[in-house]
């Protein structure tokens, strides 16, 4: 297809005032404990480190930094709870508490989605319309399994592993909690679980809800910190299974950390996705779906679209129409309704994201970045695209975990499937084609955990999660998600 | 058939880039639309913006020349206990009342269209439909609203259509043309976008959702597809094409997301009466109560508002 001649301007004229979703209703405490055994308590060492807004750098709270004795205690606690009350309860009564942890998660969702926007940085329309529900509907989900644990594996016997000992990253902090929680408690285990140091607010409130909704104390324990109080809970020995979402890095040095014990575990860890459009593609929908695999939550995705692999015949209409979406995305308070993309979790990651900027021109890539104004104070990175890369440079091998895409085009098929599967990573992928047999074909030669087709960036429950490669072991999710929960035997 | 003569195959565009259109993908983005939050400042001046692009129109059978007479008054006196009101953009009737709208207008910048080409159906020859055109005109209609031939455009002769959109635009001289392409009637989301397509390259100034007779009439999804036809044009040739969604648009919020899509799809540009009409007659209302209850912080009866 010609090269577009013409350009569209969407600068100036009619603006969106400021629509701040209010912050009136939500109740965070100066400083909070750890969860231990059903209640908040001050960590051993009394130290706390402060959680802060990335878009205005102001604190917002102060949080416990749980030492390896508070790791202890929380492992205690978890263990005395499986013997004593979850590992002995009825199936059905297990099910009925995480029924009602998912319903006055929905309750409270308003505050849940602004907690989750301060502390986090990711816009209100995304928190509110994306983490929260689905956060309430993987409890819902799981809660349902927890009586009917024989039909998910027939002809075995599926028993509870006993305590859980989980991870979880800065990205999506109540989303990944519930993924990690709930099939965890549906299977009879009892939970330790560390949010990222970054975003701790959710997790803790969460904890509130797990007290509102009358679990016994030691089912679900909350300690916060940074990488000491991880490694601590990883090599306790008083857990039987490691859950970990976060970097392929940390997730090697956990990895190590296990060899040579009994523990089970699942790792979700990083994604480099191609997301592959040919030139028989929606292309308007096509470039919609670009927007939402890599700006989506500031990029901040382990499965994001980061790279994109377009049909050279429609490259050039294609990125002409990217260009003028992006100037669309409204970049800014989280809080504001119109937001489209928020802030940067933190500065480390800012950071980050600018050193690959950098390492991208130096490639001799050509960057391009939307023209929107940044607010002074906070974490920020207009979503930004590389063209003109090659396979062999590091914004298209490595992981960016920001909103910057790297373009590549291509002319045959093969060569898109090569380009895709040549990445050490294999998380997820994206095909966008009018023609069915295309996509089954594609797909079958692509080795990413997840695909989607004509959209990304979707999830659901029912569906396993998980990455080929150095993308991680295990699934998570569905039906699948249980089996790393449960030790099978004969019936 | 004489309309040979007419066709001129080199502006005939290539259908074969007429990109795959996804609905899901359209619902989706729709919806991304409908969330955005109009609020304060930014929604009055949407809200006038919304006045100053309807085309205020009756098209009844049952029309007389004293209900054209209210509805240029309407055109030009929106609400006059509200200083500050823009006029709408234009009064749209049937050819037979072209003449009432035009002496009713005299003295205003309000354009006047009226539909024609066998409108609504559009079920009657080339002759009869350049004759409706033409008697329009010559009445002193500023713009025209025809409809394609659904029947040839379904049926796959395309050229039909395309040779019969270039002949009324010829017929309408300096009138602007406006091409309904009656979306509720094509199935598809994929022949929308053909449709628009086919409609520029023969000479469409402004491309149309519906006659208003047909369910469904405009919807977010159909004008979505029709505005980025209309990019693609631009990106390639330069040339700005309007957009009128008409029928089913009644309220004030729903307008709004309209122009929410527009600016978002087709820039600021098109933000003007110029690029851009609402085909509506009670939506004026809509808008105009809000505007009120902005200004006064109260929404006020009905009966407040002149019906017309």
């Amino acid at each position: 297809m010609a090269t577009p001649e013409y350009k569209l301007a969407f600068d100036g004229g009619w603006e969106y005032d400021p629509a701040p979703e209010s912050t009136d209703h939500i109740s965070v405490r100066k400083r909070y404990g750890l969860f231990i055994n059903g209640e908040f308590v001050a960590p051993e060492k009394g130290r706390y480190f402060d959680t802060i807004n990335p878009a205005n750098e102001e604190k917002l709270s102060r949080v416990a930094d749980a030492s390896e004795a508070d790791v202890d205690k929380a492992v205690r606690a978890a263990r005395e709870a499986y013997r004593t009350t979850w590992g002995r309860m009825k199936p059905a009564e297990r099910g009925k508490y995480i029924y009602r942890i998912a319903r006055i998660m929905q309750e409270r969702s308003r505050e849940f989605s602004v907690i989750e926007s301060l502390d986090g940085g990711k816009p209100i329309r995304e928190s509110r319309d994306v983490d929260i529900p689905l956060a309430a509907a993987h409890f819902f989900y799981y809660a349902g399994w927890a009586d009917k644990l024989e039909y998910a594996f027939p002809g075995r016997s599926a028993k509870p592993l006993g305590v859980a000992g989980q991870i979880i990253p800065w990205n999506f902090p109540l989303l990944m909690a519930a993924w990690k929680i709930a099939p965890a408690l549906a299977c009879g285990n009892t939970v330790v679980l560390k949010p990222a140091e970054t975003t701790p607010l959710t997790a803790l409130k969460l904890a509130e809800v797990i007290a509102e909704a009358g679990l016994p104390p030691g089912v679900v324990n909350i300690v916060t910190g940074a990488g000491k109080t991880g490694a601590a809970l990883v090599q306790h020995p008083g857990i039987d299974k490691i859950a970990f979402t976060g970097s392929t890095n940390v997730g090697r040095i956990i990895q190590k950390a296990l060899a040579g014990t009994n523990k089970k575990y699942t790792l979700e860890l990083g994604g480099k996705a191609a997301n592959i459009i040919f030139a028989d593609a929606a292309i308007d929908q096509a470039v919609e779906g670009i927007v939402n695999a890599i700006f989506f939550n500031q990029g901040h995705v382990c499965c994001a679209g980061s790279r994109l692999l377009v049909q050279e015949s429609v490259a050039d209409e294609v990125i002409a129409k990217l260009k003028d979406r992006m100037e669309t995305l409204i970049v800014g308070d989280p809080l504001d309704k119109n937001t489209d993309i928020g802030a940067i979790n933190s500065m480390m990651q800012l950071e980050k994201i600018q050193s690959y900027l950098k390492i991208g021109k130096a490639e001799g890539a050509e960057m391009h970045q939307s023209s929107c104004r940044l607010p002074k104070r906070g974490y920020w990175c207009r979503p930004t695209i590389f063209t003109g890369v090659s396979q062999s440079n590091r914004v298209v091998q490595e992981e960016i975990f920001g909103p910057v895409l790297a373009i590549q085009t291509f002319r045959h098929h093969d060569e898109a499937v090569m380009k895709a599967n040549n990445t050490p990573y294999g998380l997820s992928g994206g095909i966008w084609t009018d023609k069915g047999a295309k996509i089954f074909k594609i797909t079958q030669s692509l080795r990413a955990g997840v695909i989607w087709a004509n959209t990304f960036n979707k999830f659901d429950p029912t569906s396993p999660f998980g990455g080929y490669k150095e993308s991680g072991v295990g699934r998570e999710g569905g039906l699948h998600g249980l089996d790393a929960y449960v030790k099978l035997g004969a019936q | 058939m004489a309309l040979k003569a007419v066709r001129t195959s080199a502006r005939f565009p290539d259908l074969s880039r007429v990109p795959a259109v996804d609905e899901v993908g359209v619902n989706e983005r729709v919806a991304r639309f409908q969330s955005r939050s109009i609020k304060k400042a930014s929604k009055v001046e949407a809200l006038k913006l919304v006045l100053s692009m309807i085309d205020l129109t009756t098209l009844e059978g049952q029309d007389t020349p004293g209900k054209v007479h209210q509805l240029c008054q309407k055109a030009i006196h929106l609400h006059d206990a509200m200083p500050g009101l823009p006029h709408v953009a234009a009064v749209c009737v049937y050819p037979t009342m072209v003449s009432v709208a035009k002496e009713a207008l005299a003295g205003h910048d309000i354009n006047i269209a009226s539909v024609a080409t066998a409108f609504p159906s559009g079920m009657s020859s080339l002759s009869v439909k350049l004759d409706d055109t033409r008697m329009a005109v010559a009445a002193g209609a500023t713009e025209i609203d025809m409809v394609i031939s659904r029947g040839a455009f379904l049926a796959g002769d395309l050229s039909y259509v395309f040779d019969e959109i270039m002949a009324v635009k010829e017929a309408c001289g300096d009138a602007h043309l406006k091409v309904i392409l009656e979306t509720g009637e094509l199935g598809t989301l994929d022949r929308v976008r053909k449709a628009s397509v086919l409609a520029m390259h023969a000479g469409a100034d402004f491309i149309k959702t519906s006659t208003g007779k047909i369910e469904p009439a405009a919807t977010m999804q159909v004008t979505l597809v029709m505005l980025q036809a209309i990019s693609d044009f631009y990106r390639h040739t330069g040339k700005m094409i309007g957009m009128k969604p008409a029928g089913g648009i009644s309220t004030a919020k729903l307008a709004v997301h309209y122009l929410v899509m527009l600016r978002e799809t087709l820039g600021n540009a098109w933000m003007t009466p110029e690029w851009f009409r609402f085909g509506a007659s009670s939506l004026a209302n809509d808008v105009l109560m809000q505007l009120m209850k902005q200004s006064t912080g109260v929404y006020q009866s009905a009966d407040y508002f002149s019906k017309d």
